[in-house]
């Protein structure tokens, strides 16, 4: 059945329209945008980040609707009303997971303030692997994945480095510059060379020694671990710039990657057809595909081991199978199991203070979040778990309050842990 | 050892503790309100501090969530006050079990045996200090007052605690309905320790001795009952320390330990200098008026808009009387023949409509001698049946009635009418004369008239005074559009940050218009308004909350000078054709008097909580009751209720008895209220004895409360925990919700999911209830999509149960089940097909009550269905007529299956003159966020009326009432 206010991206379009990305992991989809646009692409990613963002989505969509859809509306209606682009030759993209979850609606959400704003004339991309609608001009190639593949494990890469070295570092801001300066070569090397595994390695190992390199002084921080709601997780916007806080409290924050999220997904096809006795010879097909994705990260957990200290993420098959005792792998909407089975890993792997962040009423949140709390912690009974809401009213003292709360905690069990 | 002087401050929501100690000694202790002056109120008490007891060197360390800024910015090291609080415990009272410290804005609960931990409220139920001051304002005391009267109390009703604007909801009318005052005195306290018992407690056991700590819990000994009460705690188990008051700021003082001294002097400038310092966070908006010619065109433009008056003192001839009894307020207006008015009254109700109203009538008498005849008489508002049977007034009147009536007198155009009222927010369309459409405030918006009105007086200013200082604003604050709980927290940050009285008035008024706008009417522009918009409520009267409507709306609108007394002044204008009243005359009105008491009706399962009124002629009313029953009349019983179809269907479902392979219970809740005749088939097949929970009521619900980790997840979810608690206590020991990802493909959508909640609640049970250990908890992942497949899915979990199930026992059983369901489907919507049967021929209007399957249960919809009756519908279900409607197409992504069948329910009711549809949804639905949008624009492009309930723990129907009676009246004016 197809949407109402649906609008084909055409190929027509493609040769001249930019298209907007809402800001979510700067890293991540800079280097997305890269692969993009070596398929012609033109692309740009909305750094926009100001109080009238959640006040124009307030406007155009429902209240009691997820904060992220409220931003991401905002943020796009707020674009489009600049000035500082042609409506007529802009389309939009919105990364869509599908699934029972409400989050699955935000695709048709946004279509629907544009009508009401009246912006309807402009096309929004749906990028979902699930394949839920057809763009002439938009297709997902094999190549194209897999060259986002690369870019997801590079950003990954960069990002969790950023995370160990940033809190430590002597020269403030090298580590970010760093970051940053990776961020625009790889970006050049994926949006204009051939792909070769072998190159990629060589610049994880590149990646890893520049890092390695970085002047820090080993200061006694506690690691807190992020998860949550994929979108209020990463974006500072919506989790009002929830790392820096952290950080400046002291703590080294851990926040698993991007490349999880998606191995989540492989995982739970290739679990589908054995969980409901349906398509059941797909499964050993997914399998492949999954074994396949599951080696990509292995690869770069060995180049991070064999050129540094740093940590690494735990094998997600082994991640995986933490919380199996305490939710089903038929919990898949949202984060849905991978949210609890993170936790439990942060907490195996030293990081027992966790802030789960979800907006305000999220759904699968009731259960994998916060429904899950009390399991972990008999499981893991030092584990040092906040919750935290977000959405338009929200108020920031309140949260920080709370982080402050959860913060004084971990300190007190590391100095406990000391002795 | 050195002698060591460590400081505490706790700044907390409201107050500001010092605490001085001399190593483990407190050597000086001080508190005061710090109205929001935070870095002031330091100062001052600094320097009391130092005459009293002079200090030289010190070290210190700041707490408290109003702290945080300024500890920052003077550099002063910081610690939590949960953490805080800990620490003092340990040290003082080491064999604590848990602590409950209620604050100004927050509620703490931390536990001291079997690990440490430490827990605060989420950022919704925010609000028990503040929410229990804002009670006492509601009920016209002091909060000392509302103490002491509590104590009197003989009853408690159900108020619900999620929080504060909801209770509010569900106070107001219990004040309308003459319930005593030392009832919901202690009622609101009840809710307040319910509220930390879902929020914090969660399931988790309290061992050993509880400490109380706070302000609320140092000065309420009501509250202190309710807890102990509530807790089952003995007189030893519970300690109320002497420092209760001062624990935070003793914690802090203890932390500042280590702390680097410093000297006094510097400490003062330090803080001093922190001013200067601080970030300046909150975001602001342009001001009300760029100039003073843009203010004085205003006001003239505004003045235009008025009623004549006329000396009562001189006047004599025919005159009427209007009464809107509202939910705070009561107004009356007295009219002559040619519509000018006579005498107005508007005033807080002080909790006491019936006096104040009979206190006026005295005074109106008086006025009118021999000279004035009172024609007629017509009563609106929240206390319509109240004040209607107290002094016989001739006619009651629907709201939007008497609003449109009285609008018309101002604007005989009025396209739009917006009425903002201390509790309510309504807004109606008119088209061709006839109210088109109704669109009423949820209760998280409620209240925010009055929150304007609580909050000017909090800060020390008559609410018109506060709002002349909002029209003078230089740069008002952006406060959201949120519920008032949330408003409250934004002005406390605001405060912090130094903005001004008069931004916080703008911002306030701000917020509430963005509220009605964003929120109630969901309009963007002001031509969806139409072209002649006429505003009025009490809200109103203030100019800021006008100016900044206008403003939002970006047009100019109509407001009357007697803005808010539309109501009863559209009571008296409609009146106006009568010619002899009933009203009581001055003779019968010196001997009146009235009583109220209260009492629990008998006459079913839901035990309706009644406020029994009798007035001195002998005459009674009763309140608080669902149904007609209660009153003695049992008419709404002969109107078809697929409600009551169904649930009387899922009552039938009984065990069969001596089963051969034992009991199995299942929860009567969530996903069952669809299955529970394929699950019943399924197992009574293979040899089980099924029993399922009863229907639902409140005592459920407080049954289950004590496990629920995520209070902010819908009632219907949450009254799942009662459900399970009630078939463990009946004995059985395997028990089946199946996880259902997917629910059964009715064709009608993209996919047939189940929300998440519906989905995989039973992992939330599993983890949460430790009771569910003890018994055998089942909750197999199934696939509804073919026998096969439920075949295949099913069988694991039944071996599990007993191994000498087989595969080919099990497919027969499969088979049985689903037949059953498609036999369970055809009854239905034959049942369906004679209830619409039956409204066409007796001529009655069909209501599809369009929720989800579990809203049947008599404790989530609280009655609704047979208020529905009781107004002469005839009520229906959505899955009763979907199949009657094609597949819709619809704007959004129509992936779940219960939500397609409200898309094809409302297209029912397009197609269909005498069918109307009201949407039940669930207070926290994440879903119905999508399809209530959706299912008012299927209804609105074909003319129909949109009517959305949303139903928590609310009990109260007076609300609903309102609602359904104006569909009504709107429907018969249309005719």
């Amino acid at each position: 059945m197809q949407d109402r206010y649906f609008i084909p991206f055409t190929e027509e379009m493609k040769k001249e329209y930019t298209i907007l990305i809402p800001n979510m992991l700067p890293i991540h989809f800079k280097l997305i945008m890269s692969i993009l646009s070596t398929d012609g692409f033109k692309t740009e990613l909305l750094e926009t980040s100001n109080a009238q963002i959640p006040e124009i989505g307030l406007k155009y969509t429902h209240n009691d609707t997820c904060y992220p859809a409220v931003l991401v509306i905002g943020q796009f209606l707020e674009a489009l009303q600049s000035g500082r682009y042609d409506p007529h030759k802009v389309a939009l993209i919105m990364f869509q997971t599908g699934g029972g979850c409400r989050a699955s609606n935000y695709i048709s959400l946004i279509r629907k303030a544009l009508a009401k704003a009246g912006f309807d004339y402009v096309p929004v991309i749906s990028f979902s692997l699930h394949g839920i609608e057809k763009h002439p001009g938009f297709k997902l190639s094999v190549k194209l994945l897999h060259g986002m593949m690369y870019a997801i494990l590079y950003a990954d890469l960069l990002m969790s480095l950023n995370n160990q070295v940033r809190p430590y570092e002597i020269n403030k801001g090298e580590s970010e510059k760093l970051c940053a300066q990776w961020t625009k070569k790889l970006g050049h090397e994926l949006g204009t060379q051939r792909i070769s595994y072998k190159k990629i390695k060589k610049n994880y190992a590149e990646i890893v020694k520049s890092f390695a390199a970085i002047p820090i002084k080993k200061e006694d921080r506690v690691k807190v671990g992020v998860v949550g709601e994929i979108f209020v997780k990463y974006s500072p916007l919506a989790n009002n710039d929830l790392e820096r806080f952290l950080i400046s409290e002291g703590a080294e924050v851990v926040v698993p990657g991007l490349y999880d999220f998606c191995l989540f997904f492989v995982y739970n096809y290739m679990m589908e057809p054995k969980l409901y006795r349906k398509k059941v010879y797909l499964y050993p097909l997914w399998k492949i595909l999954y074994k396949f994705l599951c080696n990509k990260k292995e690869d770069l957990s060995r180049a991070i081991r064999a050129h540094s200290n740093f940590d690494t993420a735990t094998p997600f098959d082994h991640v995986a199978h933490m919380a199996e005792d305490l939710i089903h792998h038929a919990v898949k909407m949202g984060e849905g199991w991978l949210l609890t089975a993170e936790m439990v890993e942060l907490a195996e792997s030293g990081c027992g203070n966790i802030v789960c962040t979800q907006p305000f009423g999220c759904l699968p949140n009731h259960i994998c979040g916060k429904g899950m709390m009390k399991p972990i912690k008999e499981l893991k009974p030092d584990v040092n778990i906040v919750a935290i809401d977000y959405d338009a009213g929200a108020s920031r003292v309140n949260q920080e309050n709370r982080l402050k709360l959860m913060l004084a905690n971990a300190k007190k069990l590391k100095a406990e842990q000391k002795n | 050892m050195s002698k060591k002087l460590t400081l505490g401050i706790d700044i907390g929501s409201t107050t500001t503790k010092l605490v001085l100690m001399e190593n483990d000694k407190v050597v000086y202790e001080k508190y005061q309100r710090h109205l929001s002056q935070v870095r002031q109120t330091t100062l001052e008490m600094l320097l009391a501090l130092q005459k009293e007891h002079p200090v030289d060197r010190l070290a210190v360390a700041v707490s408290g969530s109003a702290g945080m800024g300024m500890a920052e910015a003077a550099g002063l090291s910081f610690v939590q006050e949960v953490y805080a609080t800990a620490e003092v415990v340990n040290r003082l009272a080491p064999d604590t079990g848990a602590v409950i410290e209620l604050g100004g804005e927050d509620a703490k609960v931390i536990f001291f045996r079997g690990g440490i931990d430490e827990r605060m409220n989420g950022s919704c139920a925010g609000g028990t200090g503040a929410f229990i001051d804002q009670m006492a304002v509601l009920l016209n005391m002091t909060v000392d007052e509302m103490d002491a009267e509590s104590l009197k109390a003989t009853r408690i009703y159900p108020i619900a605690s999620r929080c504060g604007v909801f209770a509010k909801t569900d106070i107001q009318p219990l004040l309308n309905q003459g319930a005593s005052k030392a009832d919901i005195a202690m009622s609101i306290y009840q809710a307040v320790v319910n509220q930390t018992i879902t929020g914090l407690i969660q399931g988790r056991k309290i061992v050993g001795k509880v400490m109380f700590l706070g302000g609320p819990l140092y000065y309420c000994e009501g509250l202190r009952r309710r807890f102990y009460k509530t807790l089952e705690l003995t007189e030893d188990r519970a300690i109320f320390p002497e420092y209760a008051l001062y624990a935070v700021a003793m914690g802090a003082a203890m932390y500042a330990t280590d702390a680097k001294e410093l000297a006094f002097d510097e400490l003062v400038s330090r803080i001093e200098e922190s001013a200067r310092n601080e970030k300046k966070r909150s975001d602001r908006l342009p001001p009300l008026f760029e100039s003073e010619e843009e203010y004085a065109e205003f006001c003239a433009r505004h003045e235009k808009a008025t009623v004549a008056q006329t000396d009562i003192t001189t006047y004599s001839g025919k005159a009427w009387l209007g009464i809107d009894c509202g939910s705070t307020t009561t107004k009356l207006a007295l009219i002559a023949e040619d519509k000018s008015l006579l005498y107005t009254y508007y005033n807080s109700n002080k909790g006491n409509p019936v006096k104040l109203v009979k206190e006026q009538l005295e005074i109106i008498y008086d006025l009118c001698g021999d000279r004035i005849t009172i024609c007629g008489s017509s009563v609106t508002g929240y206390g319509e049946d109240l004040i209607k049977h107290a002094f016989h007034i001739d006619e009651g009147l629907v709201e939007t009635i008497a609003h449109y009536t009285a609008a018309k007198h101002f604007q005989p155009d009025v396209d739009f009418i917006i009425d903002i009222g201390g509790q309510d927010m309504k807004c109606f369309r008119i088209r061709n004369g006839a109210i088109d459409s109704i669109l009423l405030n949820e209760a998280c918006s409620s209240g925010c008239g009055s929150f304007i009105e609580t909050f000017a007086r909090a800060m020390g200013y008559e609410i018109a005074e506060f709002a002349k200082l909002g029209l003078k604003a230089k740069a008002p604050v952006n406060l959201g559009s949120r519920c008032t709980v949330f408003m409250n927290s934004s002005v406390k940050q605001s405060q912090k940050d130094g903005a001004s009285v008069e931004d916080i008035s703008a911002g306030l008024s701000a917020s509430i218009v963005k509220n009605a706008l964003y929120k109630v009417i969901r309009a963007t522009s002001p031509e969806e308004l139409g072209k002649h918009v006429v505003v009025q409520g009490g809200t109103f009267y203030n100019d800021a909350v006008l100016r900044s409507f206008e403003k939002e709306l970006g047009t100019t609108v109509i407001r009357p000078s007697v803005a808010g007394l539309m109501g009863a002044y559209g009571a008296a204008l409609h009146v106006m054709k009568s010619e002899q009243s009933t009203i009581l005359t001055p003779e019968a009105l010196k001997t009146f008097k009235h009583d109220s008491t209260s009492a629990i009706c008998k006459g079913c399962a839901n035990h309706c909580h009644l406020t029994i009124n009798k007035f001195s002629d002998g005459g009674r009313f009763i309140s608080g009751n669902q149904c007609q029953k209660a009153l003695g009349i049992d008419k709404a019983e002969e109107i078809p209720n697929m409600f009551k179809w169904k649930r009387d269907f899922f009552e039938s479902l009984k065990p069969q008895e001596g089963g051969k392979r034992g009991k199995i219970g299942l929860p009567m809740a969530l996903s069952m209220y669809e299955f529970a005749p394929l699950w019943h088939k399924l197992f009574t097949t293979l040899g089980f004895e099924v029993h399922f929970s009863a229907l639902s009521n409140r005592a459920t619900y407080e049954k289950g409360q004590f496990t629920i980790p995520s209070d902010t997840a819908c009632y219907p979810a949450k009254i799942m925990h009662g459900h399970m608690e009630e078939l463990m206590e009946k004995g059985l020991d395997v028990l089946f919700y199946p996880g259902l990802t997917y629910n059964i493909d009715e064709g009608a959508g993209n996919n047939h999911y189940n929300c998440p909640v519906v989905a995989y609640y039973a992992e939330l049970l599993n983890g949460n209830m430790e009771e569910l250990q003890k018994v055998r908890f089942l909750f197999p992942y199934l696939s509804l999509d073919s026998e096969k497949q439920l075949v295949a899915t099913l069988l694991p979990a039944l071996q599990q149960i007993d191994k000498s199930i087989s595969k080919s026992e099990t497919k027969k059983a499969v088979r049985a089940a689903f037949a059953y369901y498609e036999q369970y489907k055809k009854e239905l919507r034959q049942a369906g097909a004679d209830a619409l049967a039956f409204a066409k021929e007796h001529g009655k209007r069909v209501m599809i009550l369009a929720g989800r399957p579990y809203h049947v249960d008599p404790e989530i919809c609280h009655g609704i269905d047979k208020l529905a009756t009781s107004l002469g519908f005839v009520v229906v279900t959505e899955d009763t007529v979907a199949h009657l409607a094609p597949v819709q197409y619809v704007k959004v992504l129509d992936q779940w299956t219960f939500h397609a069948r409200l898309y094809r329910a409302a297209a029912f009711a397009c197609e269909n003159e005498n069918v109307e549809l009201v949407q039940l949804v669930s207070f926290g639905c994440g879903v119905d966020a999508i399809t209530t949008d959706e299912i008012r624009s299927i209804l609105e492009a074909k003319h129909k009326h949109y009517t959305q309930i949303k139903i928590d723990e609310i009990t109260n129907l007076g609300a609903v009432k309102i609602r359904l009676r104006s569909l009504l009246g709107a429907l018969e004016e249309r005719g």
